[in-house]
């Protein structure tokens, strides 16, 4: 679908990997983490150091207009400078917004020097570190394209229904502050960008590209943030999914935790309000992270990988991969303990029983 | 006063300078870097504001050339420019009196403004894809078929801060009327849009034109830059824009989305500039010495310009602007 994307080629590191994690995926997503430190460690032996001493990067309380520019910079200092105590120079962000947020300052920090004289000795007053800033600057969703090949190598299952041979059709979903702010700091640029078309690609699947692609999910955070505008918010990804839906993908795919969330949630939640589902036999279409893509071509259990989390069920889609899973294990956690199970719900073509039409 | 000027680049300016300077008895050595002479003109259908088939224009300058004198070298790139002479590709160096240099400009590139998908989505084209295929005869969407709505984007390039090209590139806006009353007539079904941030009407007959296709063929002028274009299920195009007089988006489905593209300065022209010390404006066009008394002449004694190497122009400016130059060359050469 990317025809254009050679132009903006960016580099990213091949390893020894200063990993920040995301706020909301480990909430939402929790396996897809674990998920991105198991392929990079155990499946491609790169070295990726998770450190406990990094904090959230203030992000949403910086857009929200809570968080003042300075704090979110010396904040930003701290996490650049606890890479350099750890002897890493590569940076990778699990968020989307964070890693708007550290590509935004880096930029302002070149731009206006003083900002970054500023945030430096802010950092060092209030911490007593020093600020080192990373040689490579990259979000895990790139690292993943950076191994695409390499991940292709190795996979036990492809992005193809096994009943028909056919490729599957994905939707990719980019974040917005992944290259709308920076076209340049993302694989592709900001029209057609190609770090997950690159993996879908790579692991035998199709994109489809349809009239709404670039479109926000609606997260928005004030949209979401502001309890008043939710309405604008899933009116938002109401647009997309009606736009998508005559395409028939098979699933969704984001690099943004918020994308990943409000596009698999809010189906639910357009099910229930409307009784309106947009994928096949009256589910929903599943939404997933690229780790979790990744794992499922790389042949890990969808319930370790956290499947179980989502909203629309995934069982259709392990269904056209040929991926075989146990039912009765889906809702179990660590050592078979049981984690509750949600109610059913009509975006999975569940019970009935609520099922009913706002507009009769 | 038999010294030899040389002019580099074969289009209308350089036709028409060099006919001029013929005329007063100077020998002229015309070089065009293309198989033929005529450059842009080559490629359009009909001039506005009066329609004129471009090939009359071009044919008649041609038929003069012949028998003019004018000796001409076609397949000829100039690499570089000096007082004294030109260096072409191969390596041949050409003494000169004079040089007037009459490269004109380069189309600006569509493919650069990604989110109108040219070269991407089928149904998007350029202005001047619309004038090859007015000139093959066939207007059509890609699968064959007429089409049934249309839009043109007016400054695709031209006054874009995200693409460097701030200038107007002035001839946009009355090609975009134009091509959309061509259209209008040759569908008359269709509906034709016009999506624009000004219309800039600075010619005779223009406004009267704009106004024409307005009232007697209903084409629809809508203030407002198109955001976004994205393909739909069934091949056409889907555009975002805002209407900026309604203060209102709208989305919209064509079958054509026609971006009528801007004039931007040559690459060639930092060259020319770096090897004989002229001036470039900050759009890339070459400076004239001024834009009043010596707007033909650069700011180096012996090199001068005519059309479009200097600022967008029209046809008819190229054509006048190339007498002029001619005329400062003589004075020139005379005082040489």
């Amino acid at each position: 679908m990317n025809r254009n994307w050679k132009e903006y080629q960016k580099e990213i590191a091949d390893d020894r990997y200063y990993y920040a994690r995301s706020c909301i995926r480990q909430n939402f997503f929790p396996g897809s983490e674990k998920a991105f430190l198991d392929i990079m460690r155990n499946d491609l032996g790169r070295d990726c150091f998770d450190d406990p001493l990094h904090t959230s990067c203030t992000g949403i309380g910086y857009h929200a207009d809570i968080v003042p520019l300075d704090t979110i910079m010396a904040v930003v200092a701290r996490q650049f400078a606890l890479m350099g105590e750890a002897g890493y120079e590569n940076f990778i962000s699990s968020c989307i917004t964070s890693f708007g947020i550290y590509t935004e300052i880096l930029a302002t920090w070149e731009e206006f020097p003083e900002t970054e004289e500023r945030a430096r000795e802010n950092l060092y007053k209030a911490t007593g570190r020093t600020l080192v800033k990373p040689k490579n600057l990259s979000h895990t969703s790139d690292v993943v394209f950076h191994h695409r090949e390499a991940i292709a190598a190795r996979a036990r299952h492809r992005l193809v229904n096994v009943l028909t041979g056919e490729p599957l059709r994905v939707v990719e979903h980019i974040g917005c502050h992944y290259a709308k702010i920076f076209p340049k700091s993302g694989v592709g640029g900001s029209e057609f960008p190609y770090v997950l078309a690159g993996m879908i690609e790579s692991w035998g699947g199709e994109c489809v590209d349809y009239p709404e692609r670039r479109h926000c999910c609606g997260f928005g955070f004030r949209n979401y943030l502001v309890q008043a505008n939710r309405g604008y918010s899933v009116a938002n990804t109401q647009k997309k999914m009606e736009s998508m839906a005559p395409y028939k993908p098979d699933f969704i795919v984001a690099n943004c935790p918020g994308c990943a969330m409000f596009l698999d949630k809010w189906q639910y939640t357009i099910a229930e309000m409307e009784g309106t589902t947009y994928g096949e036999n009256g589910h929903g279409i599943p939404v997933l992270t690229y780790e979790e893509m990744a794992g499922l071509v790389l042949g890990y259990d969808p319930w370790a990988l956290g499947m179980q989390m989502h909203q629309v069920d995934v069982e259709p889609l392990l269904d056209k991969m040929g991926i075989e899973y146990d039912p009765a294990a889906k809702y179990l956690g660590m050592n078979g303990k049981y984690i509750g199970q949600p109610a059913s719900a009509i975006v999975n073509c569940g019970s009935q029983d609520t099922i009913y039409n706002i507009k009769q | 006063m038999a010294r030899r000027v040389i002019i580099v680049g074969g289009g209308v300016a350089g036709i028409q300078t060099a006919l001029t300077l013929s005329q007063r008895g100077i020998p002229t050595l015309l070089l065009e870097r293309e198989s033929e002479l005529g450059g842009k003109l080559t490629g359009w259908h009909k001039l506005f504001p009066s329609f004129t088939p471009a090939h009359e224009v071009l044919d008649e300058l041609r038929q003069r050339l012949n028998g003019s004198g004018v000796e001409v070298r076609t397949q000829c790139e100039v690499c570089h420019v000096e007082r004294s002479g030109v260096t072409l590709a191969s390596g041949e160096r050409l003494a000169a009196d004079a040089v007037v240099v009459t490269t004109g400009f380069t189309l600006f590139d569509a493919r650069v403004k990604e989110e109108y998908g040219y070269g991407i989505y089928d149904n998007v084209y350029t202005t001047a894809d619309i004038e090859r295929m007015l000139n093959e005869g066939r207007v059509a969407m890609r699968d064959g078929s007429a089409p049934r709505r249309i839009a043109f984007l007016h400054c695709v390039g031209s006054r874009d801060e995200k693409v460097c090209q701030h200038h107007c590139s002035k001839v946009c806006c009355i090609t975009g009327v134009k091509q959309a009353m061509e259209l209008k007539e040759m569908f008359p079904e269709a509906d034709v849009f016009n999506f624009y941030m000004d219309i800039r009407m600075f010619g005779p007959g223009y406004e009267e034109m704009y106004r024409d296709a307005q009232q007697r063929l209903n084409i629809h002028f809508v203030r407002g830059r198109i955001s976004e274009a994205s393909p739909t299920l069934d091949g056409r195009v889907q555009i975002k824009a805002e209407d900026t007089l309604t203060g209102r988006p709208l989305k919209m489905s064509v079958d054509m989305l026609i971006l009528i593209i801007g004039m931007r300065s040559n690459a060639s022209n930092a060259v020319f500039a770096a090897d004989a010390g002229l001036q470039c404006q900050p759009s890339g066009f070459l400076a004239p010495r001024d834009l009043f008394l010596h707007n033909t002449e650069s700011n180096v004694g012996g090199i001068f310009y005519a059309g479009a190497v200097t600022a967008p122009k029209n046809i008819g400016e190229s054509l006048s602007e190339a007498v002029v130059a001619a005329d400062r060359v003589t004075e020139y050469l005379k005082r040489a």
